[in-house]
């Protein structure tokens, strides 16, 4: 079953006079329970390739499925329920809502989804043990590591188990024990829930934990390479 | 606490000087709006009491037609046993007949035309405040005594002082001639010119004597106190009247239609300038909001990768200025409510108002009216306005791009 098809994706951005071509006529097939990691140089199209594929944006042309369904030609709403429901987002730097706790972080996108109350505080302490910040729940990201912060921003993204994962250099901010820990966390993942993730990033121990790397050059792929994991 | 709620309270709470400076801007608009708008109440509150006691009363009892053209001819029959009848009913107010027409009044030295009212010594002072203002001699004293209290302009006009004797000259009920020689009982002085002038009082069984009037009068006046309940009071007194003569029941407004329009005039300046001390609030929430939404770009475009619609977000904006709000509500009713509770007990002055008001007949003090409308239209309004103005940023949110936001420092 293919989790993500993107079919002749093209996107150019102007920057000064010039354009710059981000996805060049690009074409990709993700199955359930892939483990991708794009590899690229900085400007290499891997993020904008990652936002096409969350809805984030709109690529110039060509499609993009999830699950067997077009979402290039969605509305605004339609894509931001989308995300709600079926995809998670990791980001760089954490991005987590300063005046909330972990836990609160962690329930905020199961009250817009509407979980109820009792529900959702337990998934979120549930979630919050499992990426092993089990007594940290009531701490507001300013009171904690920036590993940690990440591990609450994973614990956001999968709580709702999305079948889709969507990281963007996760572990840029991160020391190499603490990336190590990461990205075990995502292959258990991963391996019990068949969560498909798609990781965006130039880190090499990152990309040493893909199933499949594809390596992208002026928003083309230059590399597609089944391996084994670490 | 919802969660939503719990992140509103939150926002707002991450700027605390600026979240504190509109919420003060709020508080102080609505206690100043509080207190001046129970003043404002308070203030024609008195000014129609004022205006009514003087002369009009609350409510008067008069032959159909008379408001409109004041005809002598057009009288409430046997109108002391009617006004008893009306004590009787109504023992809680005070109500006095009368009888009124015009006369030429003269002196030794010079004559004037002047309006002669004919009052009941005993129940006058009840229902107007005229007697209180005799500053010379006396108010009448008896029912048929041959005397008149006259205006300070008049007095001054007719160069006679109290005791003199003067001359009236009229035309009766029937058209005869009316004709009367009085002692000057007593002399007002109510600082207004033209009423002094040309108001002179007698007692009512003289004047029903001299004028052929056969025990009729012309209207009788109820005192309720205050304006409140008048419209009840109007119904009952309908109710009262005896069916043999028709009779027609006016209440303060139409017989003082000038005192609403002025009010009306008066609220109309005041509310401009609450206008603008309500949009000056609107355009620093407008601010606080717009610039809360600006320095929470990259926040946003987080929370819409996530999966939030901008209608979601611009309603947590609307949420965090509800509360900011509210809080300007209560905090602002509350010290408005306080400050005005306070000064509708101990009242409130401004050098020279004594002097004024003892010349005026006038309490030396004013006293705001608290009320449920007073403390809380002008918060209200306040409140609105603070939502309208952050409706511009919150809908701005819709422009807002997921990955455009995300780059936003």
């Amino acid at each position: 079953m293919t989790a993500v098809r993107c079919v002749d994706l093209c996107k150019t951005y102007r920057q000064g006079e010039e354009d710059i071509k981000a996805l060049d006529h690009l074409s990709i097939e993700i199955v359930e329970g892939g483990f991708v990691c794009l590899s690229a140089p900085s400007g290499g199209g891997k993020t904008t390739l990652l936002n096409a594929i969350g809805g984030l944006d709109k690529p110039d042309s060509g499609e993009v499925y999830i699950a067997g369904r077009r979402i290039d030609n969605l509305s605004k709403g339609e894509l931001a329920e989308l995300r709600l429901r079926k995809i998670g987002f990791v980001f760089q730097a954490f991005n987590l809502i300063p005046v909330l706790t972990a836990r609160e972080n962690v329930e905020f996108v199961m009250q817009v989804q509407g979980v109820p109350a009792a529900e959702r505080g337990q998934k979120a302490l549930d979630i919050l043990e499992e990426v092993g910040l089990e007594g940290l729940e009531d701490r507001r990201p300013a009171d904690m590591s920036g590993g940690q912060q990440q591990r609450v921003a994973v614990a956001r993204a999968i709580v709702s188990r999305p079948a889709l994962v969507l990281a963007d250099e996760p572990t840029a901010n991160l020391d190499s024990k603490t990336a190590d820990g990461l990205m075990e966390l995502f292959r258990e993942l991963n391996d019990h829930h068949n969560t498909t993730f798609v990781i965006a990033t130039h880190d090499k121990r990152v990309m040493s934990y893909a199933k499949r790397l594809i390596r992208m050059l002026d928003g083309r792929i230059v590399e597609d390479i089944a391996q084994d994991a670490a | 606490m919802n969660l939503v709620f719990r992140l509103a309270w939150r926002n707002l709470w991450r700027q605390p000087r600026r979240t504190w400076l509109t919420t003060g801007a709020m508080v102080f608009s609505n206690t100043l709006l509080v207190f001046m708008i129970s003043l404002q109440f308070g203030m024609y509150g008195l000014m129609i009491d004022n205006t009514l006691q003087a002369f009009t009363g609350h409510l008067q009892v008069q032959a159909p037609g008379f408001i409109d053209d004041q005809k002598m001819r057009q009288t409430v029959e046997g109108i002391v046993p009617l006004a008893n009848e009306l004590r009787g009913e109504f023992p809680d107010q005070h109500v006095a007949a009368r009888a009124n027409g015009f006369a030429l009044i003269s002196s030794a030295e010079r004559s004037y035309g002047v309006a002669v009212f004919g009052v009941q010594p005993e129940y006058e002072p009840r229902v107007s405040t005229l007697p209180g203002l005799v500053a010379t001699g006396r108010f009448l004293e008896d029912n048929d005594a041959t005397e008149i209290v006259i205006g300070a302009a008049l007095a001054r006009n007719l160069k006679v002082g109290v005791g003199d004797e003067l001359t009236l000259l009229g035309s009766g009920k029937d058209g005869s001639f009316a004709a009367a020689v009085v002692n000057i009982a007593g002399i007002f002085d109510s600082g207004i010119p033209d009423f002094d002038r040309s108001i002179t009082e007698i007692p009512l069984g003289l004047f029903q004597d001299v004028f052929y009037m056969n025990g009729s009068g012309h209207h009788i006046v109820l005192n309720n106190g205050g304006i409140s309940g008048v419209a009840e009071l109007k119904a009952r007194v309908e109710a009262t009247l005896p069916s043999d003569q028709e009779l027609a029941v006016h209440d303060w407004d139409r017989l003082q239609p000038g005192l609403q329009q002025a009010i009306k005039a008066d609220m109309s300046s005041a509310f401009f300038m609450y206008g603008i001390l309500v949009v000056l609030v609107a355009f620093s929430v407008l601010n606080t909001q717009l610039m809360s939404v600006l320095e929470r770009t990259h926040e946003f475009g987080i929370v819409m990768s996530l999966g939030l619609t901008p209608g979601r977000l611009g309603r947590l904006v609307l949420l965090e200025t509800a509360i900011m709000g509210l809080l300007g509500f209560l905090l602002g009713t509350f010290l408005g409510g306080l400050l005005t509770a306070w000064l509708s007990v101990n009242g409130f002055a401004y050098p020279g108002m004594e002097e004024m008001a003892v010349k005026f007949n006038l309490p030396a003090r004013f006293y705001p009216e608290v009320s449920t409308l007073s403390l809380i239209s002008g918060p209200m309004v306040v409140f609105l306005f603070t939502i309208i103005a952050a409706l511009y940023p919150a809908l701005r949110l819709h422009r807002l791009h997921p990955v455009e936001a995300m780059r936003a420092v």
